[in-house]
């Protein structure tokens, strides 16, 4: 709009911006349950953008979150918002000559992460391979849905595929909404409340390792986890998408623990530590070791290092 | 000059695995210090002396009949080249006994286990054989060799899988009460 337009008139006219947003206001305000009189549907609708709100604003959303949340799972909630450590990127690798494919991971992630049990999300997806045939150049043909009276099975071979934490990576640049991005520390991580389950992000990663809430989530009321992060395993929502995030309500820590995953495998075949640190394991396993990432071609850069340790 | 070669080189060579060897069973004193739990016993063997102090030690290399069945029944460790003794102390049944003589802890087992399998040894002090547990950032907990090895018959054991994800073609959504949403079926592993 240019200056003049506005100068000659006396009477502000009804531009095309203003008419646009009140049509917007009061298509939301008829969007917003009519019956619900709780301030808190008004206060979440208008929530920020989790990098764009203060400090004071985020206390306020988590307070509320914290409410809410308590007063469906009936036990008290911590929500975290811990920035990124300085100097961290967090590396993972997985020894995929140890691996037996016993999902004890699969279920940790679940125990930590408050994934929804029915209907069932799962982060981690454990493929079988047989030995001597393709696998990662057609990971299709694996088979995920094994179940033998025990594992590792003759002739067979495991690796488990989860959030790959691209450096580069193509489920943000699709998202419409911003609501997911790329952490200081390397972790890729989902706002649930700006999500709008548009599931552009699932069609773009390569490595099928978002999911989405189809349902309202159920978890029975003794198994939550009521130790949270914003950015990771607070509870969420139907209609939004999630992912691993290396426990980030874990990792984000001084001292850190260990993710869920890597602290259950029987066998030990899960590493985690910081890539800019050249002391950290995963430093010396991508030194030492024969490494690789998952589709590499596609220069997403993960920062998930299969590797072999014999 | 050939003939001083013909002595120097194996001279140098032989120098040179001597101060290897040597450095290999150094007490892991380059092992920083991490917390490692104390050796999972059988429940009353520990310690061994309570019944080998008053016995008279048999180093005669055969296979045990009466005592200890249960292990030289499993006993598949490199069995052809050694038993009970090359590994347990004679003298001291309360310690292990390394090639050359010195005498460890139970505690201290990965320095017996590290004689042999020097580069998983390796590993395992840098971290990357092995389940270790604490902060990535911290304190690390690690496991000894013979908490997810048993020493005489070493190769991991097959355990049960947890059940395989649902089929998405499967899934139907319907609302449940607090009773009936699946439980997780890890349960109480740690």
């Amino acid at each position: 709009m240019s200056k003049n337009t506005c100068s000659r008139s006396k009477f502000k006219p009804l531009t095309r911006r203003n008419f646009l947003k009140g049509t917007a206001a009061s298509a939301a305000t008829l969007a917003i349950p009519v019956n619900t009189s709780d301030a808190s549907v008004w206060q979440a609708f208008f929530q920020k953008h989790f990098q764009e709100m203060s400090k004071a604003e985020m206390a306020e959303v988590i307070k509320r979150l914290e409410k809410n949340y308590g007063e469906k799972y009936k036990t008290s909630f911590n929500i975290k918002t811990s920035t990124a450590l300085p100097d961290t990127l967090f590396g993972y690798g997985l020894d995929l000559s140890r691996c037996i494919g016993c999902r004890r991971c699969v279920y940790a992630c679940v125990r930590e992460n408050n994934q929804s049990r029915d209907p069932q999300i799962h982060y981690i997806s454990v493929l079988e391979f047989e030995k001597g045939h393709k696998w990662v150049s057609d990971l299709e043909e694996a088979d995920k849905y094994y179940y033998p009276h025990e594992v590792p099975e003759d002739g067979h071979f495991y690796m488990p595929v989860q959030c790959q934490q691209c450096e580069n990576p193509p489920c943000v640049k699709v998202c419409p909404t911003r609501a997911t991005w790329k952490e200081p520390d390397g972790i890729v991580v989902v706002d649930y409340n700006w999500c709008i389950g548009c599931r552009y992000c699932m069609a773009a990663c390569p490595y099928g390792a978002r999911r989405f809430n189809w349902g309202e989530p159920q978890i029975a009321r003794e198994e939550i986890n009521p130790e949270t992060h914003y950015l990771g395993n607070r509870p969420r929502y139907k209609g939004v998408v999630e992912k691993c995030t290396f426990c980030i309500q874990r990792v984000r820590g001084n001292p850190g623990r260990y993710p869920a995953c890597v602290e259950i495998c029987p066998v030990g075949a899960r590493k985690f530590g910081n890539l800019l640190d050249p002391k950290s394991e995963i430093r010396y396993l991508i030194e030492n070791k024969r490494v690789f990432r998952l589709k590499e071609d596609l220069n997403t850069a993960p920062k998930f290092y299969y590797f072999f340790a014999t | 000059m050939r003939k001083v070669d013909k002595f120097l080189i194996p001279l140098c060579l032989g120098t040179g695995i001597f101060i290897l060897a040597a450095g290999s069973v150094a007490r892991g004193d380059d092992i920083p210090q991490y917390f490692v739990p104390p050796p999972p016993f059988s429940e009353g063997i520990f310690p061994c002396s309570d019944c080998h102090a008053d016995m008279e030690a048999n180093p005669e290399r055969r296979e045990l009949e009466d005592e200890h069945v249960e292990i030289s029944g499993m006993f598949n460790h490199a069995s052809e080249q050694r038993w009970c003794l090359d590994c347990h102390n004679e003298d001291d049944r309360d310690k292990l006994r390394l090639a050359n003589g010195d005498l460890v802890s139970f505690e201290e087992s990965y320095n017996l286990c590290g004689q042999c399998h020097g580069t998983i040894f390796r590993d395992w002090k840098a971290g990357i054989h092995g389940k270790r547990t604490g902060a990535w950032n911290g304190k690390k907990q690690y496991r000894l060799c013979v908490h997810c090895h048993n020493p005489h018959s070493p190769k991991f054991k097959p355990i049960k899988p947890l059940p395989p994800p649902d089929n998405p073609l499967e899934i139907q959504y319907k609302k449940l009460s607090d009773e009936d949403i699946p439980r997780n079926p890890l349960g109480n592993i740690q």
